[in-house]
């Protein structure tokens, strides 16, 4: 297809598959704690609002939750269906911490599930909250072993080679590998950063619509708390994630800057913007602020990083690629740090309900979290290449048997697959949090009397563009 | 002695598989049976006897890729690339299945057959991929070195599409039992009515497979007619005569749970013969659990938490099934 290698389009069929896939564990991780406060503090509080909002979010949470199940799915056989030298290879470390991820977190989320989605009536309070917090437990424990996977891929350590495949031979080292620690709070705070602009743009929303209520206003409220707190701590952690990475991949980070090579003594720039050539090897239309990429990278103000061209030709990464996936994903780190600090000074002057352009502002950023995520992954995993485990397999090594032919269909079947299935799911959550809060009022209250209608489908029916709950 | 790692690993993983395609196969079986029964209610109650479960019982899957490469990572990536176009297919099913659990009661009017075709098609699609992976599996698979050699389609003959319609009868007869179970009035008895010549196909695939295998591979044909061998694995096919027999004569009298004790038992025999057949292989024809196993540090390191974890695991599904128990009645009750 469109002269594409059988590589590459392994590699296109992977990043699209596991692309669609992160969307829904970043909002599944981050409702799943969100849901855990709110039941905590219905239970200490006792207001109403607390509970009205679990019940609310956590019908988002079914739909998005089964959405991450299916498509997870496809995830633990691709590794064998389209990478088999590399599962062959590194199976002996990637598989362990894989089924460590089966069985501490996917059956404690699956088992604790029903009873916390449908159980609110067949169980008491306290198990009830229990079950929830296990879910939530669940999400935060898979991401865990997951991270540790993939750091292992970037920063390999702890194993032998042995009749060329991978033996583990200390598995604390290979779980705490250099870069595990940085990746996993770079990725939990994404997460939760996401799923707080998602539910903030969903509060904000409202209140643009006029349905000023105190549920509405909650949202708004806790959600822009969050921010406040947990972007400008991202960009702490992301910090400390590129010295880290300039440490053990110094190749991504010299793509990722787009810098090329140094002059003895001269200090970095900071390339804002540019675009890099991989055959020119320079970066055309570069825009840069002198001594700024020292600062940053080596936190001093004449520091060298190494450029592109100290590393062989095929083992440098695609800079023109990370470079911008880097800068999106920065970019709107910076503008969620504006977000959170517009809102706190908005609440202090009493005007963080009423401000119609910081509203807007919220609304718009609603997607942020998720494009960065997106941008962020790029960044790291493209900026591995030409390796799939960093500087002991190469990509190309990695790829199973198949024909381009069989690869182009089946990323046809996932594409329009993924396209229908996955948009109308995105399309009935968007429905779901355009019918507010207050609408599943009535709901909230059978579900405290009766068994639910649907045991794994606890949301109010009916959300098809037909009925149009949007209409005001 | 220490521990024999291959051999504790096979039987976790067989494990894993069996509970997979026990609590699977009865969801499966009843996207499978959704065509045979009109009403918009009772195809509602259908749904909702699985809905809390679904879930957990698909990770059982996920387990068993896993554990597969945790284990034998040679297995896992030949196993997977061979039968890449049946799997693709099959998470494709897994994948319409799985959400119109969720798509289908949020659908409106207009939509809900959709999500109801989409329901009953993926669970079509996932149940016959499994039946022709697992009749191309009993086939065996061209392997040089620690890769797969075949061709892209080597997965599709006849005995592995028969094997793949054999699954749908399965699948449907643990569907069927469930809702048995689960279910009373009118919806049961269209249950009960069905069942009978479900039990029927399941047992003529049975018989057809454990004829048809031998006559293909030598290997398996030597490991169930020679003796003393003969005398000792004669009961299971004798056993699956009888749960048979059973199923007919306990579908005439009001029965409830009994049909889907039978259906499992009559499961785990089918299991059991493909066990014995195929044992020790993991890659059938030549690869045995030995040749493929991981390095001892992967497997032993995965087995602490297996053994430890699997037992609580087991606990709180169990716990989760309590919760739900009982039948579920049509509209009202749970509503």
């Amino acid at each position: 297809m469109f002269g594409l290698s059988a590589l590459e389009l392994a590699r296109i069929q992977f990043g699209f598959t596991v692309s669609f896939h992160i969307i829904f564990p970043a909002i599944t991780i981050g409702l799943a704690s969100y849901l855990v406060v709110l039941e905590g503090l219905w239970l200490w509080k006792k207001v109403a609002v607390f509970r009205d909002l679990y019940h609310f979010w956590s019908k988002i949470f079914a739909v998005n939750f089964a959405m991450g199940v299916v498509s997870g799915l496809v995830m633990a056989y691709e590794f064998g269906t389209n990478w088999s030298y590399f599962s062959a290879f590194a199976g002996g470390v990637t598989g362990p911490l894989l089924a460590y991820e089966v069985l501490t977190a996917f059956f404690l989320e699956a088992g604790f599930l029903g009873v916390a989605l449908f159980g609110w009536s067949k169980v008491g309070p306290t198990l009830h909250f229990f079950a929830t917090i296990m879910v939530a437990l669940g999400t935060l424990i898979s991401a865990t072993w997951i991270l540790a996977s993939n750091s292992w891929m970037q920063t390999p350590q702890g194993f032998e080679i042995i009749d060329g495949r991978v033996v583990p031979v200390d598995w604390l080292q290979v779980i705490f590998n250099p870069s595990f620690p940085y990746r996993l709070a770079h990725m939990v705070a994404a997460a939760y950063l996401a799923t707080a602009l998602f539910v903030g743009a969903s509060g904000a929303w409202h209140l643009l619509r006029r349905r000023d209520t105190l549920a509405v206003r909650t949202m708004l409220s806790m959600a822009t708390w969050m921010v406040l707190v947990v972007a400008p701590m991202q960009i702490l952690i992301g910090d400390q994630h590129g010295l880290n990475t300039l440490k053990h991949q110094p190749a991504k980070i010299a793509a990722i800057e787009g810098h090329w090579q140094n002059t003895p003594g001269e200090s970095v720039p900071l390339i804002l913007f540019g675009v890099p050539d991989m055959t020119a090897e320079t970066t055309r239309f570069a825009v840069s602020v002198p001594h700024l990429g020292s600062l940053i990278l080596t936190h001093s103000w004449d520091g060298q990083i190494p450029g592109l061209k100290a590393f062989a030709s095929e083992d440098r990464p695609n800079s023109t690629v990370v470079f911008w996936s880097f800068r999106i994903m920065v970019g709107l780190g910076m503008l969620m740090v504006l977000l959170g600090l517009w809102a706190g000074w908005a609440r202090l002057r009493h005007q963080l309900y009423r401000s119609r352009p910081l509203l807007r502002f919220a609304v718009l950023m609603g997607p942020a979290g998720l494009i960065a995520i997106l941008a962020g992954w790029f960044t790291t995993e493209v900026g591995r290449q030409p390796w799939v485990v960093y500087g002991v397999m190469r990509t190309s090594e990695a790829v199973s048997n198949h024909s381009p032919q069989v690869l182009s269909a089946t990323l046809a079947i996932f594409v329009l697959v993924y396209c229908t299935v996955f948009g109308t799911g995105i399309s009935y959550m968007i429905k779901l949090v355009a019918r507010g809060p207050d609408a599943s009022l009535g709901q909230a209250e059978e579900m405290l009397h009766r068994r639910p209608a649907r045991p794994l489908s606890a949301a109010p029916d009916h959300v098809d563009p037909a009925v149009d709950l949007v209409k005001e | 002695m220490g521990v024999d790692l291959p051999v504790l690993w096979a039987l976790i993983i067989g494990f894993g598989l069996m509970m997979y395609v026990v609590m699977d196969g009865f969801d499966l079986g009843i996207g499978i049976l959704l065509p045979f029964v009109r009403s918009i209610e009772d195809r509602d109650t259908m749904v909702n006897t699985v809905a809390p479960v679904w879930d957990g019982n698909e990770t059982w899957l996920v387990l068993g890729g896993a554990s597969l490469l945790a284990a034998f990572p040679m297995a896992y990536a030949v196993l997977l690339s061979a039968l890449y176009i049946p799997l693709v297919l099959m998470l494709t099913g897994l994948i319409w299945r799985g959400v119109a659990f969720e798509f289908r009661f949020k659908a409106d009017a207009a939509h809900r057959p959709f999500w109801d075709k989409a329901f009953a098609w993926g669970s079509y699609v996932a149940t016959i991929a499994q039946g022709v992976s697992l009749g191309a599996f009993i086939n065996g698979f061209k392997v040089t070195g620690p890769s797969y050699q075949g061709g892209a389609f080597d997965w599709l003959t006849p005995f592995s599409l028969f094997t793949g319609i054999a699954l749908l009868a399965a699948y449907a007869l643990l569907g069927s039992t469930w809702l048995i179970l689960k279910t009373e009035g009118g919806l049961q008895r269209r249950m009960i009515a069905l069942t009978r010549p479900i039990t029927l196909t399941v047992l003529v695939s049975v018989g057809v497979v454990s004829v048809w295998t031998p006559l293909n591979h030598a290997g398996i044909a030597a490991r169930w007619f020679s003796f003393p061998d003969l005398f000792f694995l004669a009961p299971v096919p004798l056993l699956v005569l009888v749960a048979a027999w059973a199923m007919l004569r306990v579908l005439n009298r009001a029965p409830n749970a009994a049909p889907f004790c039978l259906a499992l038992l009559l499961l785990l025999l089918g299991y059991s013969g493909l066990a014995i057949s195929l044992w020790p292989n993991i890659i059938p024809p030549n690869i045995s659990i030995r040749a493929a196993a991981a390095p001892p540090q992967s497997m032993g390191f995965t087995l602490v938490g297996a053994l430890f974890i699997i037992p609580f695991i087991l606990g709180y599904t169990a716990w989760s099934y309590f919760v739900f128990r009982g039948k579920v009645k049509a509209g009202g009750g749970y509503h």
